[in-house]
């Protein structure tokens, strides 16, 4: 009886955060301690899809999804080029030097400090809570970005703001995009020169398509 | 069902969450299980009947329909073999990974309207995410065998879906445009009534980029002919060339769920999900509403169409695969770069632009109100939008005047 009610009392979304939370933080510090580069990519998928896990536990599946998507497919290619470029010498394994080890620890403890504060600065963190947020849903998130605020927009947002959302930054970033992919395609696409006997392919440089 | 376990027998919240995620889990997984069983066997017989040979023929009786699980049998007592030299943790984690990939895509498909492991508002998108990892074991695979042939497959394989993700992604995109909305649930119920009313007969180009799915499909689940990841004739087995016994099935297992899988989105997204042919429950009068038992049927019913739709699409496959000879790299390069994409792309706009000049389709018989589609946007189980004031005036505006309002 009181094991079923300490049973009750426990709030099962916690529980899972922290095995989510756990399993990612255990991912990262295996990617640092790995030394074998595909190892390295395989704990870093395993880290990345924790992550992915918090991001559904809290009700924000597109935000889950697009963790899946761009972090976890893109971790991918990094596994293919781990893979090309080690295949030379098979299992070659990665020493980092004393130097690097303590230049990168510095750094991580100064960004881990900032991010305590910050953590710690915040006077009451919400209780987490089942059904809190009803229907969480990607539409008003893809309705800013057209140019149309639907949600509730903080108060004191001047109305221009509210009407046209996120439209400007959104165009920016997909030129933006754009403007890359033409320049990988320029940079990827096979050298042709021109010989007596016609075009001839010189050089054809792999790709496996932007990405 | 949790709400039925902690109500009616009184156990414990934490305690019903469990059993109901466990048999949720547990139907998904005999789903692939079960799936692969009847479809290996039904492409050994296929392949053999194409190939005027009989298959198997005594296995638990008449058409050897045993055959599967005495194949399962067979593998679950061989040996668990790992080259010299492998990489151990790799090698022998990369079957489960594939096999987790094409697991996790099943939980957002949803098999009738209320028969769905977790209906996701974003469920297109997760599931095409998911579908992509699939490749992640393949490539470990490959990488961990220490073995040229498996190397080779992985790399071919790499190279394909990464590739083919571009085209699938723009296919998918065009049903979700036309529902305006990404939940697979909503989709599907946009598409009930008669056969007319599928996004495949919605308008030319959706019956176009269907078969530009179906291309990237089979692509992208590597299937001949575009199996070159295994490719038998050219290095062994590619990719699960040093694997035998339980991982190699799993591997077996993950390609005959993707298979699955890809035709049941397929199904959902383009050929009305389960709303079958003909509304054979609507014109029962079993609508919905009509009390718990013939809701219940009504949902059988959905289950039984959308099975027999992805299983229709998992035939069409094997049929492909005996008939086509396989294609080189550079071929599939081509297909989907110079014509996948291209077609794709060009059908998006096509879709897009008949929307637009023709709201609600003329197939439909143009009784649709223009207004529909465009609400359409805030519609589906995030439409607490719609019901808000503000939003209806934007709502109203057509997408070219959206665009003017920026600053």
């Amino acid at each position: 009886m009181i094991a079923s009610m300490m049973l009750a009392a426990i709030n099962w979304h916690s529980v899972l955060f922290l095995v989510f939370a756990g399993l990612a933080c255990a991912f990262a510090v295996a990617v640092v301690v790995a030394d074998n580069i595909v190892r390295m990519a395989f704990y870093l998928v395993l880290s990345l899809g924790s992550t992915a896990g918090l991001f559904f536990l809290a009700g924000a599946e597109f935000i889950g999804s697009m963790q899946l998507m761009i972090y976890v497919g893109g971790t991918l290619v990094l596994l293919v080029f781990g893979v090309m470029l080690t295949a030379q010498a098979p299992f070659i394994s990665i020493k980092t030097s004393t130097n690097d080890r303590v230049l990168a620890g510095v750094v991580g403890a100064a960004l881990l400090v900032v991010l305590l504060q910050a953590a710690f600065s915040v006077e009451a963190w919400r209780r987490p809570g089942v059904g809190e947020v009803a229907n969480p849903s990607a539409t008003p998130l893809g309705m800013a970005l057209l140019g149309v605020r639907v949600d509730d927009p903080p108060a004191g947002t001047s109305p221009s703001l509210v009407r046209s959302g996120y439209l400007l930054p959104f165009e920016i970033v997909s030129v933006h995009l754009l403007v890359v992919l033409v320049g990988a395609a320029y940079l990827a696409r096979a050298k042709r020169r021109r010989t007596p006997r016609g075009i001839e392919t010189a050089d054809v440089a792999a790709s496996g398509g932007p990405r | 069902m949790a709400d039925f376990l902690i109500n009616t027998v009184g156990l414990p919240e934490w305690l019903a969450w469990v059993i109901t995620a466990g048999v949720a889990a547990a139907l998904i997984l005999n789903v692939i299980a079960g799936g692969a069983l009847v479809f290996i066997w039904a492409e050994r017989k296929i392949a053999a009947r194409i190939q005027d040979r009989l298959g198997p023929t005594r296995t638990g009786g008449r058409f050897g329909w045993l055959q599967s699980l005495a194949d399962g049998i067979k593998l679950l007592g061989k040996e668990d073999l790992m080259p010299e030299g492998a990489d151990g943790m790799l090698f022998q984690l990369a079957p489960y990974v594939s096999f987790c990939a094409s697991f996790c895509a099943f939980i957002a498909l949803p098999f009738a309207f209320d028969f769905v492991g977790q209906r996701l508002n974003v469920g297109v998108f997760f599931v095409v995410a998911v579908l992509g990892l699939e490749v992640f074991g393949v490539i470990l695979a490959g990488y961990a065998s220490a073995s040229k042939w498996s190397l080779f497959g992985a790399m071919r394989e790499a190279a394909q879906v990464v590739s083919y993700e571009v085209p699938l992604g723009m296919c998918v995109v065009v049903p979700v445009m036309l529902a305006g909305s990404m939940d697979l649930v909503t989709i599907a119920e946009k598409q009930a009534g008669w056969v007319t009313n599928w996004y495949l007969f919605h308008d030319p180009f959706t019956f176009v980029i269907f078969w530009v799915y179906v291309t990237c499909a089979v692509a992208s689940v590597n299937r001949a002919p575009f199996d070159l990841a295994e490719a038998e004739s050219e290095l062994v087995a590619g990719f699960h060339t040093e694997y035998s016994g339980m991982r190699w099935s799993f591997f077996f297992m993950a390609e005959y769920g993707s298979m699955f899988l890809v035709s049941a989105l397929a199904a959902l997204l383009f050929m009305g999900g389960w709303n079958g042919p003909i509304p054979v429950a609507e014109l029962l009068g079993l609508s919905a509403g009509t009390g718990d038992t013939a809701n219940y049927f009504v949902r059988l019913i959905g289950c039984f169409n959308l099975m027999g739709k992805a299983t229709l699409g998992v035939l069409v496959m094997m049929w492909v695969r005996w008939t086509l000879p396989r294609l080189r790299i550079d071929q599939v390069m081509t297909t989907c770069l110079k014509y996948c994409t291209p077609i794709a792309a060009a059908m998006f706009a096509g879709a897009m632009f008949w929307q637009l000049a023709l709201p609600g389709g003329v197939m439909r018989g143009m009784s649709r109100p223009a207004g529909e589609i465009r609400e359409g946007w805030l519609e589906g189980p995030g439409g607490r939008a719609a019901a808000r004031g503000t939003a209806v005036p934007a709502a109203a505006v057509p997408p070219k005047k959206l665009m003017q309002v920026q600053p």
